[in-house]
């Protein structure tokens, strides 16, 4: 899947991530901001890593605003966002 | 047992992740009235993921996807079926061919997930005028239906009248989901008392409810459930009356008698097969042991 656009998905309210997605050039990048993210940051990117790679996003720029959410939650939200970003094609 | 039934916003992860915790006998992860329809496809995978990593501890899951008329329920079921949620509930199941449709939508999806025919249950929630004439038909309307669930908001105002605490607007529908499904051979399920601050109201509604007939009762609030479950619960009153019930019946029929009283009173058919229900719900509820 190509990210063409900028999209976004979920809030930042409690137990819930707020994810940015962006298009870019040179490989995924995932940037992190959680109140646990020295406990649990590197987690959450190897997450956001399995799904841009489940759904073939070969470049984009991912931006977590993580609000407690569980892994399930932040991985929804990351496949919603790269889907809108992609025209869900 | 399938007493309280509490609706859950599908697209709101902090309900979603307590689901387990609330006391209810089934959540209902809604993706229909609670959803924006911008906030569609990110509650429907949101949904998809709590059910494939979530652990619901026994709590039984119904996914109400969106409605027949709307460009949504295909996919919905198909991002959620995967995950074989217990229940299906259908909105504004107004018609026979309201519900075939979804049915043969299923039976397509039992066949591409290599499961077996009818294991994803249907449950019409019927919510207009139409679909309450239509109530037997719809419940008898295929196999895979499990119950009939009343949604008095919606249908209040299709019926041009005002929704009231008291629920005189619906007497007549509630009675006819009971008819309609009991004679179907299916469960019925009372709608949401939607006064979440009412603590006295929504125990009357619940035992009104129960005394109806009802199988059990949905909430939109986890403030309700308790007073659900325990007014679909057995009491210690019922659950020592059954078992006298039968204890008398067993005794009769090692005496030879073929008529027998208790308390004054002839204990007939209709009254035994009421004490074993109220027997099989206290113990599905380990209210009591093993079933005398």
């Amino acid at each position: 899947m190509n990210v063409r656009t900028l999209a976004s998905a979920g809030t930042l309210e409690s137990s819930d991530a707020y994810v940015e997605v962006l298009p870019s050039d040179g490989g995924v990048t995932v940037e992190v901001e959680s109140i646990v993210k020295r406990q649990f940051g590197a987690a959450i990117e190897a997450s956001v890593r399995e799904v841009a790679a489940a759904l073939d996003v070969a470049s984009c720029e991912i931006r977590i605003h993580d609000r407690g959410a569980l892994d399930c939650v932040i991985r929804a939200r990351v496949e919603t966002a790269i889907r809108r970003a992609g025209g869900d094609e | 047992m399938r007493r309280s039934m509490l609706f859950l916003p599908g697209n709101n992860p902090n309900m979603l992740i307590n689901a387990a915790c609330l006391g209810a006998d089934a959540v209902i992860f809604d993706l229909e009235d609670a959803v924006a329809p911008a906030e569609k496809d990110a509650a429907r995978i949101l949904v998809r993921n709590a059910l494939r990593s979530m652990d619901f501890e026994g709590t039984e899951t119904v996914v109400r996807i969106n409605s027949v008329d709307t460009p949504y329920w295909q996919e919905d079921l198909r991002q959620v079926l995967p995950e074989r949620p217990n229940v299906i509930l259908l909105p504004k199941a107004s018609t026979p061919s309201d519900v075939l449709l979804v049915d043969a939508f299923l039976s397509d999806m039992e066949r591409e997930l290599g499961v077996e025919e009818g294991t994803f249950l249907l449950m019409p929630l019927i919510e207009t005028a139409l679909g309450v004439e239509n109530a037997y038909l719809i419940a008898s309307s295929a196999p895979r239906i499990c119950a009939l669930f009343l949604g008095a908001e919606d249908l209040t105002a299709d019926l041009c009248c005002t929704r009231t605490k008291e629920g005189r607007e619906i007497e007549y529908a509630r009675a006819r989901l009971v008819v309609a499904a009991r004679a179907a051979g299916k469960d019925v399920y009372d709608t949401p008392f939607t006064d979440v601050s009412d603590d006295e109201g929504i125990v009357t509604d619940a035992n009104l409810a129960r005394a109806l007939g009802f199988t059990g009762k949905a909430s939109i609030s986890p403030r309700h459930v308790d007073a659900i479950n325990a007014a679909f619960s057995p009491t210690e009153r019922e659950i020592r009356y059954a078992l006298e019930v039968l204890e008398a019946i067993n005794r009769a029929k090692s005496e030879g008698k073929g008529a027998v009283s208790l308390h004054g009173k002839m204990i007939d058919a209709p009254i035994v097969a009421r004490a074993e229900r109220t027997l099989a719900a206290a113990e599905s509820l380990g209210l009591i042991g093993r079933k005398v």
